[in-house]
């Protein structure tokens, strides 16, 4: 199988692995890229190519730009495989994954994970009825399918994406209930005198001022410093109740898109059993890297969100330099890192302005936090006392993290309701212990895998 | 688009296909996930959960938590956020734990 070996694997085609495969053809490497979704853009380009006028005028230029690398990216001459669903990867680069139904493997010298981010789990009571949803699913309906909100809505939580997906839903003349927001005014000012070096990300600072003034003119009733948020229904969502600058308050709505930031996409990196951190700054776990991207495997480079959350325009740049330390070609690298380290000024401020609160994150008792074993946080809090040390234990104690979502939901609240009650740092406590099939797949799919072809051209 | 939907297509498709829905016809846009084609008719749980029978409805939208999972065609534990709407697809609730194809009565699903 080493005889077909391609030089460098990528999973995921989102802007840091599009820019890994652009940069890995320049220097003559063979590439293949694998992703999950029918076509190139990751989450945040996602269907730009197809976006019709409407569409793009909706979803504003930022999302807009992203055409030019996806189409770029077409033409670069890596093998792109879209629809693939990965299922398992092995530290010696074998990529198993699912295609049409098929199962086909894989094999690299080098392989970058690419695999982006997902939105930060915002357990609170009522959250996993019917009508609640992320920000982030509403904001795929609008780029995939060019659906709004058929229901009365009420956005709830704090992050960029959450005031983006507000002005994207007026421009597209959608009227919110409310903008719920768990973040207070006063944060912005404080967070810029606190964090050094805030003062070169202004550009992004600048960006989310102008979504704010632009829901303000509209005249979307806007809630700050919201905290105690439960939705409330009993088999599907009515109302989003919560208080805020003392007063209670409570809006009836059929939708309620929730969100608190986006965290890296860790399974891959986890399943390889990579050395991670936690990250206090962003409250989640992060790979170690070097500054190639190179993981702790020697061979195994992530780039991208599914390192640490930075954005668009960090994920292309990072991308880039794994893609030139894999080619060889360090000595080019100068100019993109000069680029990078402005590109990251904003984060620590971005971070601590949107940090989610405690409560969100480390619910009351009764909270579900497992949704697919219904495993509540005070059910977590019982497998301590009884001498749970850790995430991988409360499998055993309860078989939370163990449902179909592979604790991809669950698994940073149980770190933290762990933490918490030990009293000691979610470091300590770790992590689950993923394993493959990281998606699901049948024994007969399993059973009739085959070394992946290239079709003739 | 029923009364009872929670999300609508901005223009209205022109390109539609027929899917069912347990038993029921339903006439969705062509080229959208299975999932967005269910939120668009008014379908407000997709599945019932397998410990408790919760009602669940497609939550992420991008194949992270598997809320929106369905039998298609007879295979179980499909995620409706990731499976592209085709015309004919049989679609139906997936209801408590996935049962084995060959342990269902006849077989044939």
């Amino acid at each position: 199988m080493s005889n077909a070996a391609i030089d460098l694997i990528i999973i995921g085609a989102g802007p840091a692995g599009m820019s890994a495969a652009l940069e890995a053809r320049t220097h003559g490497l063979s590439v293949v890229v694998l992703d999950e979704q029918a076509s190139p853009g990751g989450q945040i380009y996602r269907q730009v190519l197809q976006a019709d006028p409407r569409s793009r005028a909706v979803l504003g230029v930022d999302y807009v730009a992203g055409a030019k690398l996806a189409a770029d990216f077409l033409q670069c001459g890596a093998r792109y495989l879209p629809n693939a669903a990965i299922w398992q990867v092995t530290s010696q680069c074998e990529v198993h994954y699912l295609i049409e139904g098929r199962a086909e493997v894989l094999q690299g010298r080098h392989l970058l994970i690419a695999t982006g981010a997902f939105e930060r789990p915002m357990p609170i009571p009522g959250w996993t009825l019917p009508g609640v949803m992320t920000a982030g699913a509403g904001q795929i309906l609008l780029k995939s399918a060019a659906m709004v909100p058929a229901t009365p809505v009420v956005l709830a939580g704090c992050g960029p994406l959450l005031y983006l997906l507000a002005v994207q839903y007026l421009r597209a003349g959608i009227a919110l209930e409310a903008l719920v927001d768990t973040s207070h005014r006063s944060d912005l000012l404080r967070a810029w005198r606190e964090i050094p070096g805030a003062l070169r990300g202004w550009r992004d600072l600048l960006k989310g001022l102008g979504l704010l003034t632009e829901l303000k003119r509209a005249g979307v009733q806007h809630f700050h410093g919201a905290c105690n948020l439960r939705v409330e229904g009993s088999d599907r969502a009515c109302a989003l109740s919560f208080d805020s600058q003392g007063r209670s308050q409570r809006i009836r709505a059929d939708l309620i898109l929730l969100h608190q930031g986006v965290v890296p996409n860790t399974q891959v990196s986890w399943s390889l059993r990579l050395a991670h951190d936690w990250s206090e700054q962003q409250l989640c776990w992060v790979a170690r890297r070097n500054q190639w991207g190179e993981s702790s495997t020697p061979g195994i480079f992530i780039a991208g969100d599914s390192g640490a959350i930075g954005g668009a325009r960090v994920a292309q740049l990072e991308g880039r330099l794994a893609a030139l330390a894999i080619a060889g070609q360090q000595a080019k690298a100068r100019p993109l890192q000069q680029a990078l380290r402005r590109a990251r000024a904003a984060r620590p401020l971005l971070d601590a302005l949107y940090r989610p609160l405690t409560p969100n994150r480390i619910p009351a008792d009764d909270v579900t936090v497992c949704r697919c074993e219904e495993v509540s946080a005070g059910d977590i809090r019982s497998y301590v006392d009884l001498g749970c040390l850790g995430p991988n234990q409360t499998k055993a104690f309860g078989r939370c993290g163990m449902g179909p979502c592979q604790g991809r939901q669950c698994g940073l609240s149980v770190t933290e309701i762990i933490a918490e009650r030990r009293r000691v740092s979610p470091a300590e406590v770790g992590y689950y212990r993923i394993r493959s099939p990281l998606k699901p797949i049948t024994l007969a799919q399993l059973a009739s895998e085959r070394l992946s072809v290239e079709e003739p051209s | 688009m029923s009364a009872d939907s929670l999300f609508r297509a901005l223009p209205p498709g022109d390109h539609t296909v027929q899917i069912e829905f347990d038993g029921t016809p339903l006439t969705v846009p062509a080229e959208v996930s299975l999932a967005a084609a269910l939120l668009g008719c008014g379908i407000r749980h997709t599945r019932e959960s397998a410990i408790n029978g919760r009602p669940g409805a497609p939550y992420c939208m991008m194949g992270v938590c598997f809320e929106c999972l369905v039998e298609v065609d007879g295979q179980a534990n499909a995620q409706a956020c990731l499976v592209p709407v085709r015309a004919g697809m049989r679609v139906r609730r997936q209801r408590g734990v996935a049962c084995l194809a060959l342990c269902e009565e006849g077989g044939d699903e």
